[in-house]
């Protein structure tokens, strides 16, 4: 329970705020403040992770997001986060946390036989292996491969916390809040404008809390205090701690995600969500996401006690917590040795400097001689011992070149190896808004290059890494920003005076020597994600993948939930110097969102299940509920499939449904039927020119059936039309397209004819619609409608009359897609339960049944009747579906028209609707099926056509089902075969019509 | 994500609008009097512009009235909206 390597004083945490938390099962403490990796480290623990690869024991390497080894399963059950990092964990009491990619633990791992294979599995190694036959890749290797490499466990169930959005518009969004980016927030919100202030860590200051500094007289805490106190009182300015902005897209908008509460524990509720998704469009941007330090490749530089300086500083500074008792730096510039002074001022013991540079400036050197610390000039480390935590380091003299190793091992004991690699600024956001880089030769890094308006990038984001530059940066970036924005308010702001070491110099070595004898690269490790050792990269150079683009693919650098931030820049400089080109020539590969990986909760935020994908019902839904129906969904509708009675089948239920509508009378809600109201005096002008039939010899009082078609003539909609007045139409869609109609009808009308006189209106959910259709339909409607005439002379097929039923006002439209006799009633949707019931009531003494749409479906193919999207899929034409009859040609254009006699839509060979009968009475052929001539020939065997629905017929005995068969109409009554899985079924080409073939009993 | 000037609703962002493809391809008056050819590339030929494009858009979740927009098709950057049956403005590089 003790923390043995935490420092007796100083660091941000709060000493009086005990947490506990437990780690792979061990029970530790850490404080208020620490993230889990630095209890973990104040704690003397380092071990914590397996490789993906190879399962080399890795330990803690950095303290931020750029971490590529520390990830951790947090949480249990559905609760759960898989590769969250330990480093961006903020601690709290009862956190539970698991290594992940280790089996059974992460002490003692049955997969890091791997490593000592490591010589066998070079980049590229699976696929050379393993892919060579594809069938044993599906079967037994990638099962087995996807085991031992993969890294957390996905939650068990669904996601048990909350998450929300909120969309926010300010002036000047600041991301950042270390030196540079509290300079510019302080500076823009005194120009007058709206700032927005986001930060990644629980707590603003960024490199101040980790660095002893002095800014405008006070220590680096009491000046980040006091500029986040005096932002706070500002009524426009909002200060959004723990929230990272992961992505930036176009029209300066950005995304940012805030830790709010901790997640994993199920604590979360709808008004205290775990995150929240900032969805933030601003005017300007400033751009102070600071720099990762990167490591250093050479041999075996993976181990646990392996990290970088200036996270170690870090570390001991901000968290009080010391990573080793007695340590070596390897660096290649000046900056790292102020870890290595703070850590030895802290109680470290610093061994050595292996300094890979020939010479030290003078500064450092002579701030080691005051401390008693050996500098070793010109020298590197040849190698590393220990296996779960660095034992020590074998350090050797370099040529003047730094390409190969001389003279005799020197070897340091140490548990903590400091490395420096110098830094990259993070440019990632840049790159996301379209910025281009350019190579620093001074700093040895990728900066941002030519700035796009609006776009800022500041102090070390910029490769301007001293904090008086960060802050001179932030204070002119800042003013700049809120007047770019509209606001000249304020003066300029004075920009803070702070003390500093000198900034020293950085050398681009990129790849240290290895052992003599030993291969190039061997284990110097580049992307610790990935397992990519600088040895894969130069096997990609050498095997033709030369292009930065190609070498990512290839060795998988890069590709990591880390996103390569602290290796990319050493992985392309080793592959520049591998063909013999320089940085700038090689480029970079692109940076895309997401900055730092997301949970899929807090993009989906409250958009899940009802509010993501919402549920249509008809104002007669709980009637269809009370009577047992089973639901279809049809798009957003939930529509009544059949109404299946005690003990029946769908088979039975729909045969029963079927008959009743025959042989007597049935129901059917046909709410979700598409309506479009359509007035003004150019009404059936344009009628005419949508539908392809003609409408103004249509009179008011009379309903007619239309096809309607692309421009290029293919039919996408139909439903009847029925004229209400001499300029107004109520038009029918197909339930899944009266949106896409509504849309194509507004597009012509404002884009093509905008001098048509035209209003269209949908009126889908104003109006319930009840379907009564079978010979009996009208004796069940006369019981409830006394003031229409239905009699077959007064009311014929295809009209419309206004009236009332069960005393509700009606439209009544006698249409039918049954075949059979029918009344389709519409009424204000508040009766449509109301009138549903009337109707059930009027037809209990002739046995009416509400059917549903599988019975309207085997009914209306019956009857060949089309339905669009079944029969139809965009590449069939009106005279395809043998409807030639509703094209006219004594009528103007029409959409549509010119097409019909393009070469291809005129072909005499094309598929038409034609009926298929099987041989075999039941057999019911699987729609989707394909058709074939003979089909014992010789593959390929041409495929005349498919079947686009098929159902069994409870009234006709037998099996129906319609197809589109090349030439089809000239095919009647030959023979066709359609080949199964499993058997052959044997069928013959007749006309679409089954049933009542002249129509007789729709006029009844 | 797009920031998308409706010139009957102002400033509004991407989602709320449907894309319509390139603008200022009219109808043909007579399509029966077009040849083959002259059908086919009013029906699918259309500009694959890199630079300064006139493409149309609608406010689906607004006004729902068509519009539109000069948009350099590289930077993503909307340099102009204006409204259906107007001529574009004039903006350098502009096409017809």
């Amino acid at each position: 329970m003790t923390q043995p390597l935490r420092r007796p004083q100083g660091g941000r945490i709060d000493r009086g705020k005990h947490l506990s938390f437990v780690f792979n099962g061990e029970r530790m403490e850490g404080f208020a403040g620490d993230t889990l990796a630095s209890a973990l480290i104040a704690n003397g623990r380092h071990l914590v992770a397996r490789s993906f690869k190879y399962h080399r024991p890795r330990g803690i390497m950095a303290a931020g997001v750029e971490e590529p080894n520390a990830m951790v399963q947090l949480g249990r059950g559905a609760a759960t986060i898989p590769n969250l990092k330990a480093t961006e964990i903020p601690l709290f009491d009862g956190l539970e946390a698991d290594s992940v990619n280790c089996w059974p633990s992460v002490d003692f791992d049955m997969n890091a036989v791997m490593g000592l294979m490591s010589r066998f599995l070079p980049a590229g190694f699976y696929y050379k292996t393993f892919m060579a036959s594809l069938g044993l890749w599906h079967r037994l290797y990638e099962p087995r491969i996807r085991r031992a490499a993969g890294w957390g466990r996905a939650p068990d169930g669904p996601d048990p916390d909350c998450y929300d959005h909120k969309h926010v518009h300010c002036d000047v969004l600041v991301v950042g809040g270390g030196p540079a980016g509290l300079a510019a927030a302080t500076a823009a919100a005194s120009g007058g404008a709206r700032v927005i202030l986001a930060d990644e860590q629980d707590e603003f200051g960024g490199s101040l809390l980790s660095l002893n500094r002095t800014v405008d007289g006070l220590s680096g805490g009491d000046w980040v205090a006091g500029q986040i106190a005096a932002l706070a009182g500002r009524v426009e300015t909002r200060l959004l701690p723990r929230t990272s902005v992961t992505g930036y897209y176009d029209g300066n908008y950005l995304i940012a995600v805030e830790r709010r509460a901790p997640t994993g524990d199920g604590s979360s509720t709808p008004g205290n969500p775990c995150m929240r998704l900032w969805h933030i469009r601003t005017k300007q941007v400033v751009l102070a996401t600071g720099a990762h330090e990167r490591p250093l490749a050479f041999p075996n530089n993976d181990r646990p006690g392996i990290m970088l300086a200036g996270s170690a500083q870090t570390y001991a500074n901000r968290y009080a917590a010391l990573p080793g008792t007695r340590a070596v730096l390897f660096t290649n510039n000046d900056g790292a040795y102020e870890a290595a002074f703070d850590l030895h001022d802290a109680g470290v013991m610093i061994a050595a400097i292996v300094d890979a540079r020939p010479a030290a400036d003078a500064g450092p050197a002579e701030a080691a001689a005051r401390r008693g610390i050996d500098i070793l000039p010109g020298h590197a480390v040849a190698d590393t011992n220990g296996r779960k935590r660095i034992s020590g380091v074998d350090v050797r003299r370099m040529t003047p070149d730094s390409r190969e190793l001389m003279g005799p091992a020197r070897k340091f004991t140490c548990d903590l190896l400091l490395m420096s690699g110098g830094w990259s600024p993070a440019v990632h956001l840049f790159s996301h808004a379209g910025g281009k880089l350019k190579f620093d030769d001074e700093h040895a890094c990728f900066v941002p290059g030519a700035v796009d308006a609006g776009i800022r990038s500041i102090g070390a984001a910029a490769g301007r890494f001293s904090l008086a530059a960060a802050l001179q940066d932030g204070t002119r970036a800042g003013a700049e920003a809120a007047r770019a924005a509209g606001f000249d308010g304020g003066g300029a702001s004075p920009v803070p005076s702070c003390e500093e070491p000198a900034a020293g110099t950085v050398a681009a070595l990129w790849l240290f020597p290895p052992a003599p004898g030993a291969a190039p690269g061997k284990n110097a490790f580049v992307d610790l994600q990935n397992d990519t050792t600088a040895a894969d990269i130069l096997l990609a150079a050498r095997e033709g993948f030369s292009s930065v683009e190609h070498m990512k693919r290839y060795t998988l650098s890069g590709f990591g939930t880390d996103q390569g931030k602290t290796g990319n820049i050493n992985a392309l400089a080793i592959l520049s110097s591998a063909v013999g080109r320089t940085i700038p020539q090689t480029g970079t590969t692109t940076f895309r969102p997401p900055y730092t990986p997301l949970p899929f909760g807090v993009m989906a935020g409250r958009n899940i299940g009802l509010m993501n994908d919402p549920a249509r019902t008809t104002p007669m839904h709980d009637c269809h509920t009370a009577h047992g129906a089973v639901f279809e969904d049809v798009g957003q509708w939930k529509r009544p499939w059949y109404f299946p009675q005690a003990g029946e089948t769908m088979d039975v239920a729909v045969a029963r449904e079927c008959l009743a509508v025959r042989e007597r009378v049935g129901m059917l809600d046909a709410s979700t039927l598409g309506k479009i109201d359509i007035q003004g005096p150019d009404a059936t002008a344009f009628l005419n020119r949508i539908y392809t039939n003609r409408w103004d010899t249509l009179k008011v009082g009379q309903v007619r059936y239309g096809l309607m078609c692309h421009e290029d003539g293919m039919v996408f909609d139909d439903g009847t039309c029925a004229r209400l007045g001499d300029n107004h139409f109520l038009m029918t869609t197909t339930s899944g397209g009266a949106a896409n109609v509504l849309n194509w009808l507004e597009e012509y009308l404002q884009t093509v004819w905008p001098d048509l006189n035209v209003y269209c209106t949908s009126v889908t959910e104003q109006w319930a619609t009840v379907s009564l259709s079978g010979p009996r339909a009208r004796d069940v409607l006369k019981k409830i409608c006394s003031d229409v005439n239905l009699s077959a002379d007064a009311f014929p097929h295809m009209s419309y009359r206004a009236g009332s039923v069960d005393g509700v006002p009606a439209r009544i439209f006698r249409i039918s897609f049954t075949g059979e006799l029918g009344f389709e009633i519409n009424v204000p949707a508040g009766y449509g339960a109301r009138v549903w019931n009337a109707v059930c009531d009027a037809g209990r003494e002739f046995g009416i049944t509400p059917y549903g749409t599988e019975t309207m479906h085997v009914l209306r193919a019956e009857k060949g009747y089309i339905i669009v999207g079944q029969e139809t899929d965009g590449t069939i034409t009106p005279a395809d579906l043998g409807m030639a009859w509703i094209v006219s040609g004594a009528k103007g254009d029409f959409i549509g028209k010119r097409s019909f006699a393009r070469a291809d839509t005129a072909r005499a060979d094309r598929k038409h609707l034609v009926g298929i009968l099987t041989e075999d009475p039941g057999a019911v052929l699987p729609e989707g099926a394909q058709l074939v001539a003979d089909p014992k020939g010789s593959p390929p065997i041409p495929l005349l056509g498919h079947v686009t629905s098929s159902y069994r017929s409870a009234c006709l005995g037998h099996s129906i089902a319609l197809a589109l068969v090349k030439s089809g109409r000239d095919r009647m009554g030959e023979q066709v075969f359609a080949p199964l899985e499993d058997r052959v079924v044997t069928a013959r080409i007749v006309g679409p019509v089954f049933y009542d073939a002249k129509g007789e009993r729709l006029h009844g | 994500m797009l920031l998308i000037d409706c010139p009957h609703c102002g400033p509004r962002p991407e989602i709320e609008f449907r894309y319509g493809g390139e603008a200022h391809i009219a109808r043909p008056e007579n399509p029966d009097a077009l040849s083959d050819a002259e059908w086919a590339d009013y029906l699918f030929m259309r500009r694959n512009t890199k630079g300064v494009f006139a493409e149309r858009w609608m406010h689906a979740a607004g006004c729902r009235r068509w519009f539109n927009a000069l948009r350099d098709t590289a930077s993503y950057k909307i340099l102009a909206t204006y409204k259906a049956g107007e001529q574009p403005p004039a903006t350098a590089g502009a096409e017809d």
